[in-house]
């Protein structure tokens, strides 16, 4: 078989989960042996217009942006959103909290906010869009992940992703429960996957990696008794990295 | 000799962000010359808007990627400007040798895989693996290395989780700074190893020159070529500006070119970034650091911006001796615990650090509860898109001879050496918040 053609494209975003590609160090360099990377603005001047799989980094918050990823979608057999903004909106996400988009720009460029090229529209993830067959969570990516996730495709392998909550690694670690702390930590709602990395870290979970569709376990279910909280009340508390997102937990 | 040249590049590639060139001339007469930047505004200050003061530096973190520790330090700064918290000494040096961790991994980045293909004459990093083995192994690991050292600090490589307002929620162990700092004196010989590559290649950096103003911080005490404390100078005033005032430095105008304001203080335009850290603060960098800036002849009053590159790779160097030193100090005294409680308060302020691109301000207004109800960000990237137009503006007709594929590699090169964060730079145009 020849190597599968990957492009990477990015949308409104930090650029932060491309930036975990480099971060893959010579890993990359062995990345790049199995596959073929064909556009990569941000790494590589070459550009190209075929490609076996899409890599989608960003948020949509354009009608032309919609166009564009439509067209992508098109032509690539495979379709990744790579990172929080393309899986979740992520922070982006923050700007439909407003309901009058117009008081948004205002409120950024003042007087000048009828100019054209600042037209803007609520945020979208990816999946609001066109079709999705893989997610790799997180703000930013986890490489390992990620490369996980490639290997299993170039495979033709299902990469299995965790579906359980954060606190089952938190605990697993032996960290101090934040809540304890009066921190609201959002690990019994969100999707594990990172290693519990911020309450690693003494900061609670933001959640980056999105809801679990299964808040309902051990780990989970003790801190939210033991803490007097519930599935509905901290989802009220997903701001940062789901505002006007609509629920995704069944069950 | 008469030239036509029409030049449209859209979307410079080996950017971080998305910019256009524009260059019209006919019969050797030049039209048009534009640095344009269209990149989809993201619209920070309004999603900063009612969030509270603990919650300012996750958010505005995903300005950009590879500044990410920058705007955190920075935001955090003016957080606690703004709400009198207080920092103890200890976490000022740790928070130090987080940002150093990112200067050097921006600067390994930019000038060794994004501008060293440049100077060797090829499209990417890819095919100068294969072409200097060595010195592209030599990058790698040194930008390993930084990344190690951020996710050592600030708990992961991109977007910071340890930083809090009062201080840092998690301190390295005693352990873990010896471990770093026996790495850090390892990676010397890396350095020299990718100076001494850069510099055989030093040839191929354009030779242009353009006078102008370079503005960056300035620290007296004590006297630290500094990259997170102290007060704002340029190469055309002697005094210094308190970071609080830097919108009289800034002069925010907005430029039809771009989703971005562009920026002037004594001439039309200024330049931030290592060139303007070097030209301004020179005499305080390490020995070591000295060397390299010497080995490429590089003097303060260096007014080409492809030199900009050399400066970074000599503040590689800088951070590193820096740091190993220290390390010593913070095990001497040795870290002690703290638990740092900050309470909401209204208040008002700024907090300004050196992103590796340039001199970078955060302002923000709280109020009673805590909550943000105004910010005002300006990025260094948007402070040199009128530096790199007027570059623009004087290059293009020094070098239309040479032909259109001439004219624009050499215009791609000069928007690279400024290492531009376009990601960074759009979602910064501000105003205060309407009420
Ligand atoms: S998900 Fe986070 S790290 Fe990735 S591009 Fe978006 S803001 Fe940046
Ligand atoms: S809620 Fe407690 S146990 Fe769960 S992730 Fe957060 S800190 Fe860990
Ligand atoms: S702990 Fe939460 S916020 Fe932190 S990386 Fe994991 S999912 Fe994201
Ligand atoms: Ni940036």
């Amino acid at each position: 078989m020849s190597k599968p053609k990957i492009a990477i494209f990015d949308f409104a975003c930090c650029e932060g989960c491309q930036l975990q590609f480099v971060n893959l160090e010579e890993e990359l360099l062995d990345l790049i042996g199995v596959a073929d990377v064909v556009e990569w603005r941000e790494a590589m001047s070459e550009k190209s217009q075929e490609y076996d799989i899409a890599i989608i980094e960003g948020s949509i918050t354009r009608l032309e942006d919609e166009e564009r990823l439509k067209l992508i979608r098109s032509r690539a057999k495979v379709l990744i959103a790579l990172g929080a903004c393309a899986t979740i909106g992520g922070v982006n996400k923050l700007k439909n909290n407003f309901n009058d988009l117009d008081e948004v720009k205002k409120c950024v460029y003042g007087k000048d906010s009828k100019k054209p090229h600042l037209a803007t529209q609520p945020t979208k993830a990816v999946d609001e869009v066109v079709d999705v067959d893989f997610y790799v969570h997180g703000c930013p990516i986890d490489r390992k992940e990620f490369t996980y996730i490639v290997r299993c495709l170039l495979l033709g392998k299902t990469p299995e992703i965790p579906d359980y909550p954060v606190c089952v690694e938190c605990k697993a670690k032996g960290n101090p429960c934040l809540w304890q702390y009066g921190q609201v930590c959002l690990g019994p709602i969100i999707r594990a996957g990172c290693g519990a990395r911020c309450p690693s870290n003494g900061f609670r979970c933001f959640g980056c990696r999105g809801y679990t569709s299964n808040p309902n376990v051990d780990a989970a279910k003790e801190v939210i008794d033991k803490f007097g909280l519930t599935v509905d009340h901290l989802k009220t508390k997903m701001v940062l990295f789901g505002s006007r997102q609509e629920p995704t937990i069944y069950g | 000799m008469a030239k036509t040249v029409n030049i449209n590049v859209h979307h410079v590639t080996r950017v971080e962000g998305h910019g256009n060139i524009v260059v019209n001339a006919t019969n050797g007469k030049v039209e048009k010359v534009e640095w344009q930047v269209p990149e989809a505004p993201r619209f920070f200050e309004a999603m900063v808007r009612g969030r509270s003061y603990e919650d300012i530096q996750t958010i505005v973190s995903r300005i950009c990627g590879i500044c990410s520790i920058t705007h955190s330090l920075a935001s955090t700064k003016a957080v606690e400007n703004a709400l009198g918290i207080k920092v103890s000494e200890q976490a000022d040096k740790v928070r130090i040798l987080m940002h150093y961790s990112e200067q050097l991994q921006s600067h390994v980045l930019h000038v060794g895989y994004l501008v060293a293909p440049d100077l060797f004459g090829l499209p990417s990093v890819v095919p100068l693996a294969a072409k200097a083995p060595d010195a592209v192994m030599a990058v790698i690991r040194l930008h390993r290395l930084a990344n190690e050292w951020s996710d050592l600090i600030a708990g992961r490589t991109t977007h910071p989780v340890t930083l809090k307002p009062g201080g840092l929620t998690k301190f390295p162990t005693a352990k873990e700074l010896r471990e770093l700092q026996e790495r850090l004196k390892n990676s010397v010989a890396d350095l020299k190893a990718v100076a001494a590559a850069v510099l055989s290649v030093a040839g191929n950096l354009p030779n242009f020159t353009r006078q102008t103003e370079y503005i960056s911080l300035k620290q007296d005490n004590p006297p630290t070529y500094t990259f997170y404390h102290g007060d704002i100078t340029s190469t055309d005033y002697d005094g210094a500006v308190s970071i609080h005032d830097w919108q009289s430095v800034a002069n925010e105008y907005v430029n039809d070119q771009s989703t971005a304001k562009w920026t002037k203080w004594h001439r039309d335009s200024y330049t931030v970034g290592a060139l303007a850290r070097f030209n301004n603060n020179a005499p305080l960098l390490s020995p070591l650091a000295k060397d390299v800036a010497k080995m490429f002849g590089l003097t303060q009053g260096c007014c080409n911006p492809f030199m900009n590159s050399v400066a970074q790779l000599v503040e590689c160097v800088h951070v590193v001796e820096t740091s190993i030193a220290m390390i010593d100090e913070l095990l001497t005294k040795g870290i002690k615990p703290e638990n740092v409680k900050t309470s909401p308060k209204a208040g008002k302020a700024s907090g300004c650090v050196e992103a590796p691109r340039g001199i970078l301000f955060h302002q923000y207004e709280f109020d009673r509860k805590g909550n943000c109800v105004g910010a005002d960000i300006c990025i260094p990237t948007n402070q040199n898109h009128a530096a790199i137009q007027k570059d623009f503006e004087k290059f293009v007709p020094e070098i239309l001879d040479e032909g259109e594929d001439a004219v624009r590699l050499k215009l791609e090169m000069l928007v690279r050496s400024y290492d531009p964060c376009i990601s960074c730079s759009t979602h910064m145009l501000n105003v205060e918040f309407v009420r």
